[in-house]
């Protein structure tokens, strides 16, 4: 029998939804434990065991000055590191406190912030060290992480679909939440991976697996505000689970600068 | 002469997040236990001020991949609390039919990969599905039936994007419903198995004195409710529930930890204290094997509560069975609102206990002061002082060993250390 595949999984600021995201491959995990060690993956076993590994998946964001230092040593420990998920890939949801007062933040949530260790952005792995591919989405798809080390097993090159979750509605036959509800979608600006599912539960996509490879952002706000949405509506779109992916951060700033003049040319 | 040890094991594992433990001997007589939780603080309480009420549920699910729908209902709870949004009978039926995915998804993972290895000495689920391949399969199948449930209703297991403000955005045509069913039917009895077989495991003989606290309702066992109870037969309704229970930092743990405001005690959450109250309240298959199964009630030793999981998932799929045969797709998915000025504040009974929530919302519609708190930080002073209970006739064992069976009491309570992000080591400093 060959060699196992040796993956390390790591996490940083999240909510463990990524690592389920594997755990809930269910009948494949155990097809998957044939062919892959799971040599670092303390939150299914209590057997650590450490690098080099052959394959690193990082889930989470880098958010306090111990993960800086450890973002690095886990680097070196690999050649292949994939970050999985929104925290890894964009910073995560945490990253709405990036741009506040985070000294506020920490009063705010803390009675003694003097205890906490914490800086005052959340940031992708992909700031820190080189990163070999990002799978999107929060959390990411089952099927495209078994994919991801699949292609490692198998030596391919790692790809997923780039395509807009737009263009999966029409595959599907969905009805346009847009057109024919009225209600704001990112699903033409939002990369594919979901399967479509908010504009199949009558909803507008959220951008949860982050912006697709080549977006007409602008087209797309112009399109909304001329359909009679204010900007201040558009703006939790952008600013949400990606918040600090850059051509989200762009329009939710552009936005906002949009929205503070409405108001005063209203005053 | 006084000599000093320190010994450091590594990461507590098969934990949802990770964290650290410490416990300082000093001649032997434990001095300090103390749970590190090392979290990255992530501030949701103070991003979501300024949002529009409707965000929230997305929000507050990203505090945890494990019980994203406790999340988002008790803050969708917590909103329609605030804004008298009275929610009909056919929608509340499906949300407790989305919160029992929850349940069996969540309490499967814990049974089977997490806590079920100790027993028998395995690192891991996999591991111990080497030995055991029918009853891993078996519960992988389990855990698969509340993804299902998850997915039907919510689009995807981590996460689901249905919940609303006021309902869902939309309901499940009856077929989709109808569809689970045939699962759901094998999956009842494949969990009165499941539970059989953990009744037969050899639970560790400790008994502690618990102030029980969860939610309790006269007529049904508690996912939805507003008025608490606790083992020492006090009751208390849910808006009173931050003059009974307060948050409080200590240096050693970025997690708040909570207690009794007037006893300065501690209490515990979760399956036991639910169980122990409630248990008459479960659908006929769960009431009867609760009374078959090896188990003396009132049940105070948290190493069954792995029990208690089995003993509710066998509930879950019974309730779960009787929404879908009865369900009839409401006219509408949700009830519309307009915001204004409102306090609002909801409990529900998340997998590892009481998860609470209050929102201040302004006349547009936007938030200004949240207030969550998790389980896990509710039940962390109690794993603390059960640690002190649990660990004096343990001492003479070797460090790692006492180490191991610390993680063991540790991983019984389920505790959903990503509800904050953390790194838990254990620590024991010995002065002789
Ligand atoms: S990307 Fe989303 S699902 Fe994944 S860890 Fe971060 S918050 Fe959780
Ligand atoms: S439609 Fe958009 S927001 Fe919804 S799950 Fe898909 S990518 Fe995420």
């Amino acid at each position: 029998m060959p060699e196992k595949l040796r993956l390390g999984i790591f996490k940083f600021a999240s909510c463990d939804g990524c690592q389920l995201s594997l755990l809930n491959a269910e009948e494949e995990l155990l097809e998957l434990a044939e062919l892959v060690e799971f040599a670092h993956f303390p939150e299914a076993s209590s057997r650590i065991d450490s690098g080099p590994y052959d394959l690193v998946l990082i889930e989470g964001s880098i958010s306090t000055p111990e993960d800086l230092d450890r973002i690095q040593q886990i680097r070196r420990q690999t050649d292949t590191l994939v970050t999985i998920g929104a925290c890894a890939t964009a910073g995560g949801i945490q990253a709405l406190r990036n741009g506040a007062n985070h000294d506020e933040f920490m009063k705010l949530v803390y009675p003694h912030p003097e205890y906490l260790q914490s800086l005052a952005t959340s940031t992708p792995i992909s700031n820190h060290v080189s990163v070999d591919f990002e799978l999107r989405g929060c959390p990411v798809d089952t099927g495209q992480l078994l994919q991801i080390i699949s292609d490692k097993l198998h030596h391919r090159k790692f790809s997923v679909p780039d395509h807009s979750v737009c263009r999966d509605c029409k595959l599907q036959n969905i009805v346009c939440v847009s057109v024919a509800r009225g209600i704001p979608c990112l699903g033409p600006l939002t990369q594919a991976g979901c399967g479509a599912i908010c504009p199949r539960f009558h909803r507008g996509c959220y951008g949860c697996f982050g912006p697709c490879h080549q977006t007409n952002t602008d087209g797309l706000t112009d399109w909304l505000i001329k359909d009679g949405h204010a900007s201040a509506e558009l703006i939790p779109l952008f600013l949400n689970v990606n918040a600090e992916a850059p051509e989200f951060a762009r329009t939710g700033a552009q936005l906002k600068r949009q929205d503070s003049a409405e108001g005063e040319s209203d005053e | 002469m006084s000599e000093s040890r320190t010994i450091r094991v590594g990461a507590l594992t098969r934990v949802e997040g990770e964290g650290a433990l410490h416990v300082s001997l000093n001649n032997n007589v434990i001095d300090r236990v103390e749970l590190n939780i090392y979290e990255s603080p992530r501030f949701f309480e103070a991003f979501l001020r300024g949002r529009p009420l409707e965000d929230v549920p997305d929000l507050t699910a990203r505090i945890c991949g494990i019980c994203p729908v406790a999340y988002q209902m008790s803050s969708a709870c917590a909103i329609e609390a605030a804004l008298e949004i009275e929610i009909p009978t056919e929608i509340h039926q499906l949300r407790k039919l989305l919160y029992c995915g929850e349940w069996i998804e969540s309490h499967c993972l814990h049974m089977h990969l997490l806590q079920a290895p100790d027993f028998f000495g395995y690192s891991s689920g996999l591991e111990l599905g080497k030995h055991f391949p029918d009853e891993i399969k078996r519960g992988l199948r389990l855990k698969k039936i509340g993804n299902q449930i998850l997915e039907v209703l919510g689009g995807r297991s981590v996460h689901p994007v249905n919940v609303c403000i006021g309902g869902f955005y939309r309901t499940p045509a009856l077929d989709e419903l109808q569809s689970l069913i045939p699962e759901l039917e094998w999956g009842l009895q494949a969990a009165i198995e499941t539970t059989h077989w953990i009744s037969g495991f050899n639970f560790p003989d400790f008994v502690c004195n618990y102030d029980l606290i969860s939610i309790s309702n006269s007529s049904e066992y508690p996912w939805f409710g507003d008025t608490m109870g606790s083992s020492k037969g006090e009751s208390f309704d849910v808006k009173e529930y931050e003059q009974v229970i307060c948050e409080y930092q200590v240096p050693h743990s970025t997690a708040l930890q909570a207690h009794k405001i007037e006893s300065q005690t501690s209490c515990l959450f979760g399956p036991l204290a639910r169980i122990n109250h409630s248990r008459d309240n479960f659908h006929p298959n769960a009431r009867e094997l609760a009374d078959r199964v090896n188990i003396q009630w009132p049940c105070n030793n948290p190493f069954q509560s792995i029990l208690a999981r089995g003993l509710e998932v066998v509930h879950a799929f019974e309730e779960a069975l009787e929404i879908c045969r009865n369900y009839q797709r409401p006219s509408e998915s949700r009830i519309p609102y307009q915001p204004r000025a409102a306090v609002g504040m909801a409990a529900t009974e998340a997998p590892r206990g009481t998860l609470f929530h209050r929102y201040e919302i302004d006349d547009a519609g936007l938030i200004q002061h949240a207030t969550i708190i998790p389980p896990t930080s509710q039940n962390q002073k109690q794993i603390e002082n059960d640690l002190r209970d649990y660990l004096p006739p343990l001492l003479s064992m070797e460090d790692d060993q006492v180490a191991q069976a610390c993680e063991r009491l540790i991983r019984s309570y389920d505790p959903c250390i990503s509800c904050a992000t953390h790194f838990l080591k254990l620590s024991i400093e010995r002065v002789e």
